[in-house]
């Protein structure tokens, strides 16, 4: 077992951090006071980070990506991820790998601009029925002669309102499980301005200031058979084929964030003086310093080596699920013990801490939650017992 | 054109420096390192008078431990072509490393050298002027803007009046100042590419120079800490303390 760096990885580390800390950190009080992120903004980073070939570089190096294994990736998302999530999720975009999914003609028609930053993909599968449990979706398409007609709702989708297409998975047809019928699901690829296809403002939530999730809504949209991404009923084999390690990305940007709230506290405990000392030399403070860097080594190590079982192929599901659920919570309660050290400096928006702190929330619900995790590692194990 | 590139590894800018207990020197274990930043700007003015067709090839050069690869390997993946190290343990004096750079020069044969006008670990500021003399060829130090024209160099310089413009014939040396470029980021293809490029590695006796210090560290100490100021009441109390107290007026 090798757990240290290669020169190519320490670079990459690098230079995504100086990416971060220089183009990315100096706008995080505008997008966060703001709760908006202007667009000339995001053209501005943009072609900073496709300069740097940080964009698009969770993709593979023959359709113009970085070619970075799953550990190399995961080093890049922990970087990203330091940083306010709506600016590097758009202006340093990871289009989804489903695309890669595609047929060639639909290749070229949105999985190359995505990488060379012309569009913006969004992935629309929740609904307000149907969350977790994704194949008791209501969203529905029917075949119609040669074309296909999509009714129904979608709703908490990321980015829809700057994306150029929705990869839209949609119910169509049903059948007997041994839990129970089941929807069968096909995705298809939804371009913006189809007839039909309608996208509105979502909810404000209280992460992630900048970011924007959609409802969309689907009234009778016609669309072409050439516009069914994989094959038809095997949607969700196609999201789990192709959608890879969103489980592990998630988990690594928590670990970048965490590292970034202990580094604050431990500049704030060593700094901070008072009664006479610095609060640091207080076991209050110092032990919380222990446990916050203990568990972000914990989850760290659990999140790599996910990564690098993925790598191998030997990953469990149960594997990801571990180092998602791990990070997230590890990150909630570093947190929430950063605040707790800087005292009432810790609230106000001028140090990062109270985003993070909002910011983490969110991540125990998305990418499944903490309980569904939980279902996914217990369900392995009692399975084997026949429970 | 060939053009040289030296790169030092230093303690990265960002680091808060610390001194050994002992008193021996800055505490470098444990501590990150990385490319000396104004050397890092003489590689960017390599890269693009190479966009610009100027220059053809690209060698960056370090001297220091086996860890100063990863500085080199920075170099190659902002765009250098190939790179030399020159393997030493402990310190080595600026007139050595001009010694050790003069040999590489001579088997290299580059029309340009472009170093960064001193390292932020010594300031020392040195190695350039020194090289410029070993060679005996001209030299246009603290550049903020680099021009080649045929056989000539059009170098201008930040002085302490402004800015002056010295046209050097090559070969020459050129050490950077802080304006003369914003160095890119080493992008995440070309990290990958930078494994395969060639890096050579050689030892201060190829070039048969002692690297043995001439100097020796006293002592290295902290700065000391700065003194809280005082608040005065009125422009009368100021008065009467730059006066008899600082001794300023």
């Amino acid at each position: 077992m090798n757990f240290g760096l290669t020169e190519e990885q320490q670079l990459i580390v690098d230079t995504t951090r100086a990416f971060v800390e220089n183009e990315l950190y100096p706008h995080e009080a505008e997008v966060e006071r703001t709760g908006h992120l202007r667009m000339e903004l995001v053209n501005e980073i943009q072609a900073k980070a496709i300069a740097a070939g940080l964009y698009a570089a969770n993709m593979p190096e023959e359709v113009g990506g970085a070619g970075l294994d799953t550990v190399t990736w995961l080093l890049y998302e922990k970087e990203l991820g330091r940083a306010n999530y709506a600016l590097h999720w758009t202006c340093v975009a990871r289009p989804s790998n489903i695309l890669l999914a595609g047929s060639d003609a639909q290749k070229e028609k949105y999985l190359y601009p995505c990488i060379r930053g012309e569009k913006w993909d969004c992935l629309a599968m929740t609904e307000p029925g149907a969350g977790s449990d994704l194949r008791g979706m209501k969203a529905s398409a029917v075949q119609d002669g040669g074309d296909w007609v999509l009714n129904g709702t979608k709703h908490f989708i990321s980015h829809a309102d700057i994306a150029d297409f929705a990869i839209c998975f949609m119910a169509t047809g049903e059948e007997e499980t041994p839990r129970g019928k089941k929807k069968k699901i096909t995705a298809f690829f939804v371009d913006k301005g189809t007839p039909g296809f309608s996208v509105r403002d979502g909810y404000r939530n209280v992460s992630h200031r900048g970011y924007t999730n959609s409802i969309l809504e689907f009234d009778d949209c016609r669309i072409p058979a050439d516009q069914v991404l994989g094959e038809v009923h095997k949607g969700f084999e196609v999201a789990n084929t192709w959608l890879g390690a969103t489980r592990l990305q998630v988990g690594a940007t928590c670990l970048g964030r965490a590292e970034r709230a202990l580094e604050h506290s431990v500049e704030y405990a060593a700094q901070r003086s008072q009664f006479g000392q610095s609060i640091g030399k207080n076991q209050g403070v110092s032990f919380k310093l222990a446990d916050m860097a203990t568990e972000l080594k914990a989850a760290n190590l659990m999140v790599f080596e996910a990564g690098w079982k993925f790598d191998q192929g030997t990953v469990t599901d149960q594997d990801m699920a571990m180092a998602k659920l791990k990070a997230t919570e590890m990150l909630a309660y570093v947190a929430d013990e950063a605040i707790q050290i800087h005292g009432g400096m810790g609230l106000m928006d001028d140090l990062p801490l109270e985003r993070i702190w909002r910011d983490a929330r969110v991540e125990r619900i998305w990418e499944g939650t903490s309980e569904i995790q939980r279902h996914i590692i217990s369900r392995a194990m009692l399975r084997a017992k026949g429970a | 054109m060939k053009i040289l590139v030296p790169v030092k590894r230093v303690v990265d800018y960002n680091v808060k420096i610390r001194v050994r207990s002992d008193g021996s020197g800055v505490e470098l274990a444990n501590v990150k390192m990385a490319m000396n930043p104004f050397d890092e700007i003489a590689v960017e003015e390599a890269i693009r008078l190479k966009e610009a067709g100027v220059a053809d090839e690209i060698i960056a050069v370090s001297i220091g431990p086996q860890q100063a690869q990863e500085t080199l390997r920075t170099a190659l993946a902002m765009g250098a072509d190939r790179a030399i190290l020159i393997k030493t343990d402990g310190v080595v004096e600026p007139l050595a490393v001009a010694k050790l750079l003069k040999g590489v020069a001579e088997a290299e044969g580059p029309s340009l050298i472009i170093l960064g006008k001193q390292a932020i670990d010594d300031d020392a500021n040195q190695t350039g002027q020194m090289l410029a003399a070993l060679l005996g060829w001209a030299q246009g130090t603290f550049a903020s803007k680099v021009e080649v024209e045929g056989e000539r160099l059009k170098v201008t310089r930040e002085v302490d009046g402004g800015l002056q413009t010295v046209d050097l014939k090559l070969p020459a040396i050129v050490t950077t100042d802080l304006r003369l470029n914003q160095p890119r980021y080493a992008s995440l293809p070309n990290i990958m590419k930078a494994k395969k490029k060639p890096l050579d590695e050689k030892a201060p006796a190829d070039f048969g120079v002692d690297v043995t210090p001439r100097l020796t560290v006293l002592k290295t100490e902290e700065p000391q800490g700065r003194k809280a100021g005082v608040k005065v009441g009125s422009v009368a109390e100021l008065v009467d303390k730059l006066k008899n107290e600082a001794g300023i007026i």
